[in-house]
């Protein structure tokens, strides 16, 4: 700069302030959907949502079909009566007693499955080779591919006679165990005790397959830490392996017990579908038991107001089912193990 | 883990006579020695020995299973007790949760096989060739299991079947694309609703077509509104649905997000990305999905009981009059009370069974790791992507 002699500090071109830094706005990146990119997302989306509604349908139209049965019962007498008779009038019907087979029968399945499955998935994530896990998930696939008519009626016409001497070993050893009384002279088959046994090969697929999951995202490093403190293999799965998949285990539990409880085609032909009396029911191992599935595939093309029943029953198998499944994928993704487990 | 024990040598074993050079054998800790195989050998003769001492010799109780429960678990006392001697505590514990895993593992096979071979059996009884080209016109209970046969089963599976594909495809292909593809805030409801949806009890899916579709029209007398195919295959529609959604979208999830990222920044669509190359990447996982929703499909009975009702005769319209199918079939038969009729069950079951088996093979040819083959035909993949660019 040239300052020329003479002139005065002040009159110096002073250096203007720096502009103020733009305010610097966030560009936002938007999308501009091409037609095609549009009419896409609407069709998907469209698909997502009837998914939605059709579940949503399949309820409102069970209740608005069920509403003859349950006006003239009454929601809660409905749900709290054993006995469902329609040859008199007017016609007592409720929903305990199947239930209380239903929910028996599950459980039975469930506490014979658990333990086989979790086995079965250890079996598969620690025990096997490459090779032998292959194979080992061949076979736990197929008993899933295996239609539920086939076990159905396999049990009942071959697998019942063989479990009538488990029946009678177990009541006359553990009889005095309420639940593996028997009354005198009582048939053994058609038992509670037969139809649980088959429905437990049923529901084992899908109770092994969400373990063998939670199990195989156990993090390397803490099993390798245990084996390296000297830690055994099956301490190494005590200290690591099983308490990381608690949590999949009582979801997959709780899974095959929503599995259990609508299982249909099989429990039909095994129990004799005639609604009990609870202290009935708890015998399991003695002929007897209704399930609500089952009780509703029997009476198919019954006259309107029992159809009208079995709605109302459908609706409560409907709720149940779908209870126990929902808790079951929350225990699932919320536990440490399961959080990106496909159930 | 390959510790190596060596033998170690004893000093001062220098006689005439060199020793012998043992064989070096590597052992792993945790490995099964000789002596170990005699150890679990011998326990389990001394187990049911024990046992048959026991159940049949000194007690009137004999039964089998009581004899090999009795006979397993003492078993696993004895092994318990001769490794803890041998090995101390926690090998045994170790060694004695094997037998157990193993064992239970095993245990998952034997109903399997169990099922498969009386189904065979019972079913090459009474299945002759007539079986596929007859249906039940004429046949009488005091006619034999071979007479008649179950053609108009056969010809209702494949009608219902189709149809149920034809309504459930796309919309759980464009429910998987929903999930996976797009970003939407619907994603996790639908989600959840879908898992819901895969335990609902099948037989409530049939339930809802009834009281939906056939109960309120009951009185019109329009044969579509009635007992026929196409109910069924709705109610399978519904069944199918969730299990092929929820198959495909873990299959999309594997395709690689480079392969989405390269379309896109390409300028496709994302409609064309999806098309063009999320479908062709996942082509094989998207079928093997399809053919095992199939093969659950083709076995469901249950929700057939209140749709297409069953029926004796030959009706080959889906849309009109009750229709059988296999899985009705073989469930009407086999509560009949006349042997013939329960054998033409059997042989039903064994037909459909061998569907499903061929079905979950063809599921499983598909879905085979092809890795190798993959890295080989690289090129054709790379213009399918180049395609998507357009």
């Amino acid at each position: 700069m040239n300052v020329v002699p003479g002139t005065v500090l002040e009159d110096l071109p002073v250096a203007e302030d720096p502009p103020a830094p733009r305010e610097r706005t966030r560009r936002i990146i938007t999308e501009v959907p091409s037609r095609a990119d549009r009419r896409f997302n609407q069709i998907t989306m469209g698909a997502g949502i009837s998914v939605l509604a059709l579940l949503t349908l399949v309820g409102l139209f069970l209740m608005i079909q069920s509403s003859d049965a349950l006006g003239e019962t009454g929601i809660w007498t409905f749900l709290t009566r054993t006995e469902w008779r329609t040859d008199v009038t007017p016609a007592r019907i409720g929903v305990l007693g199947l239930l209380a087979g239903t929910v028996l029968v599950a459980v039975v399945a469930v506490a014979i499955a658990v333990p086989l499955s979790v086995f079965s998935a250890l079996a598969i994530t620690e025990y096997s080779t490459a090779k032998r896990r292959k194979w080992l998930v061949g076979v736990v696939d197929l008993l899933a591919a295996v239609p539920s008519l086939l076990f159905g009626l396999w049990g009942f016409l071959f697998l019942s006679d063989k479990i009538v001497p488990i029946s009678l070993w177990l009541s006359q050893n553990f009889g005095w165990i309420p639940l593996f009384k028997t009354s005198e002279d009582a048939s053994l088959t058609g038992s509670i005790f037969i139809a649980g046994i088959v429905v437990a090969l049923m529901v084992l697929p899908i109770i092994t397959s969400v373990v063998r999951e939670v199990f195989s995202q156990t993090p390397p490093g803490e099993k390798e830490a245990a084996l390296a403190l000297g830690g055994t293999r099956w301490g190494m799965i005590k200290t690591v392996v099983l308490p990381f998949g608690k949590g999949g285990i009582v979801g997959g539990s709780m899974l095959g017990l929503g599995r259990a409880l609508g299982e249909t085609i099989a429990v039909a032909l095994l129990l004799p579908q005639v609604p009990q009396k609870i202290s009935e029911s708890i015998h399991i191992l003695q002929n007897g038991g209704a399930t609500v599935s089952g009780f509703i595939a029997n009476r198919a093309g019954s006259d309107s107001f029992t159809t009208s029943g079995l709605l109302a029953a459908g609706l409560v198998l409907f709720v149940i089912t779908l209870g126990t499944n929902m808790i079951a994928s929350v225990v699932v993704s919320n536990s440490r193990s399961g959080a990106g487990v496909e159930i | 883990m390959t510790t190596i024990v060596e033998p170690t040598a004893k000093p001062g074993t220098t006689t005439a006579k060199p020793p012998r050079k043992r064989k070096r054998t590597a052992r792993r800790p945790r490995e099964f020695t000789t002596f170990d195989v005699w150890v679990l050998v011998g326990s389990i003769v001394s187990a049911a020995c024990l046992n048959w001492l026991i159940f049949y010799r000194l007690t009137a109780g004999a039964s089998a299973f009581g004899f090999f429960l009795g006979s397993y678990l003492t078993f696993l006392v004895i092994f318990a007790a001769v490794t803890t001697d041998r090995v101390g505590r926690l090998v045994a514990a170790d060694r004695v949760m094997t037998v157990v895993v193993v064992s239970a593992a095993t245990v998952v096979f034997i109903p399997l096989v169990l099922l498969i071979g009386y189904i065979l059996v019972e079913g090459l009884k009474a299945l002759r060739p007539g079986f596929f080209f007859n249906d039940q016109q004429g046949v009488t209970p005091v006619m034999p299991a071979t007479s008649g046969g179950g053609f108009h089963a056969i010809i209702g599976t494949i009608e219902q079947v189709g149809l149920a594909l034809l309504w459930s495809l796309p919309l759980a292909l464009a429910a998987a694309v929903f999930l996976n593809e797009s970003r939407s805030k619907w994603r996790r409801p639908v989600r959840i609703f879908v898992d819901a949806m895969s335990g609902l009890p099948s037989i409530v899916a049939g339930l809802f077509i009834f009281a939906t579709l056939i109960l309120p029209f009951a009185k019109s007398g329009n044969p579509l509104f009635g007992y026929n195919g196409f109910m069924a295959s709705l109610a399978l529609a519904i069944t199918m649905l969730p299990t092929i959604t929820r198959t495909v979208e873990v299959v999309l999830r594997l395709v690689p997000d480079g392969l989405r990222e390269a379309s896109l920044a390409l300028g496709a669509s994302r409609a064309r990305t999806v098309w063009s190359v999320v479908f062709p990447t996942s082509r094989t996982g998207m079928t093997t999905a399809v053919v095992l929703g199939i093969a659950r499909a083709v076995g469901e009975t249950a929700p057939l009981l209140f749709t297409s009702f069953g029926y004796d005769l030959m009706n080959s319209n889906p849309f009109a009059g009750s229709q059988e199918s296999l899985p009705l079939f073989v469930y009407r038969n086999i509560r009949k009370p006349d042997i013939s009729a329960i054998q033409r069950g059997f042989a039903g079951a064994l037909v459909l069974m061998l569907i499903v088996l061929g079905l979950f093979a063809i599921a499983r040819f598909i879905g085979r790791d092809r890795s190798k083959r993959k890295a080989r035909s690289i090129k054709p993949k790379t213009q399918t992507v180049k395609g998507a660019a357009q």
